[in-house]
């Protein structure tokens, strides 16, 4: 009698949990890994419009960022409504894109300033003054290769 | 003297540090490839310089306005015909001689192009215009090219143009990419992309 209750009274083994923390561990890399910390700090709304016509921009340091769009709520007060250009952590005014696609090439190596292209990061908002007098200075530095930064979707969704 | 033994650590908590780690960096992950429209622009030529000929038959005009409409050829439309009215003139195939065009299944109308190495599309914008709008624009008018140069890949090679283009760009394709690049330039040249953007007007 005692040893069918002895049975009995085993209940479930308790699940171990010793390799719960290596299987939290591995998940820990892949994000470690795959996270790409912002180098810079947006200053300005950036609401990119919408095309489906895409080409994927890779090797990431390749690729100079030039910003522009209203400066968001916080840096109203002090730089206005109207639209400005972003380069790196600060504002710029269009004369400074040259020197900015100059610094930027500076600082890469030789053998691969041929391949660097701007990627023109612009809220959808923005007139077209200021885009077309970034093109312009972007062809007088002779970065001509450029990239409107998109989001993936239907391009009518620009127009309301 | 007696043996002691290191006590144990333990290691129960280990997880929790873990998943405060884990959950910090799920947090701030972005995981975001950039991507959108490429495209080249033209040297810069300081003195003015005398614009070469062409027939006006040969040139599309896309003006848009700071109220963000379009004027397409003397006319209004809305950007979600765009895409077809181009692909029309750029097909149209209305040459003869030697500037016919042998691929073209357009209506060979006399009054638009002659073929698509001639075919020019010249897109003029408004200091005030929207850069959502012009980048519609610039889609529609790359998707049209993207059409036409599909169908005749997808002719001549049985596979898309933009599928080859994505695999020449795949590092880990592992086909033949010389082969490959020889395809996509035939494609190109029969069907250039000839998009000429003007200074915005003001």
């Amino acid at each position: 009698m005692s040893k069918f209750k002895k049975k009995k009274s085993g209940d479930l083994p308790a699940i171990s949990t010793a390799s719960l923390p290596d299987i939290v561990f591995m998940l820990l890399f892949f994000f470690m890994v795959a996270t790409v910390m912002r180098d810079n700090t947006l200053m300005i709304q950036n609401n990119l419009p919408f095309a489906d016509q895409v080409e994927k921009l890779d090797k990431k340091d390749l690729i100079m960022y030039i910003y522009a769009g209203k400066p968001s709520q916080r840096y109203q007060a002090k730089y206005g409504t109207e639209a400005r250009i972003q380069l790196n952590d600060k504002f710029a005014s269009v004369e400074e894109v040259q020197q900015f696609i100059y610094a930027e090439r500076e600082s890469k190596r030789e053998e691969l300033v041929p391949y660097l292209t701007t990627a023109l990061k612009v809220d959808e908002e923005t007139n077209m003054g200021l885009v077309s007098d970034i093109k312009q200075e972007l062809r007088k530095a002779e970065a001509l290769k450029i990239n409107y930064t998109t989001k993936k979707g239907e391009a009518g969704n620009n127009i309301d | 003297m007696a043996k002691r033994s290191a006590p144990e650590v333990n290691a129960g908590s280990m997880a929790d540090i873990a998943f405060l780690l884990l959950i910090f960096f799920l947090v701030t992950t972005t995981i975001e490839t950039d991507s959108g429209i490429s495209r080249k622009l033209p040297p810069w030529q300081p003195e003015e310089q005398e614009p070469p000929v062409i027939k006006q038959r040969n040139i599309f005009t896309v003006l848009v306005n700071s109220n963000n409409e379009l004027l397409v050829e003397d006319e209004s439309m809305e950007i979600g015909e765009l895409r077809e009215a181009a692909v029309e003139f750029l097909d149209n195939g209305g040459g003869q001689g030697d500037e016919a065009c042998s691929f073209c299944q357009g209506a060979k109308d006399p009054g638009s192009s002659v073929n698509p190495q001639k075919a020019i599309i010249s897109l003029v914008n408004n200091r005030g215009t929207e850069y959502g709008t012009y980048i519609a624009v610039q889609n529609e008018l790359v998707a049209a090219y993207n059409q036409l140069r599909d169908r005749e890949a997808q002719r001549m090679y049985g596979t898309t143009f933009t599928k080859m283009e994505s695999d020449y760009n795949d590092p880990r394709y592992t086909g033949d990419k010389d082969a490959l690049k020889e395809k996509i330039d035939v494609i190109s040249d029969m069907i250039p992309q000839k998009l000429s953007e003007a200074e915005p007007t003001s």
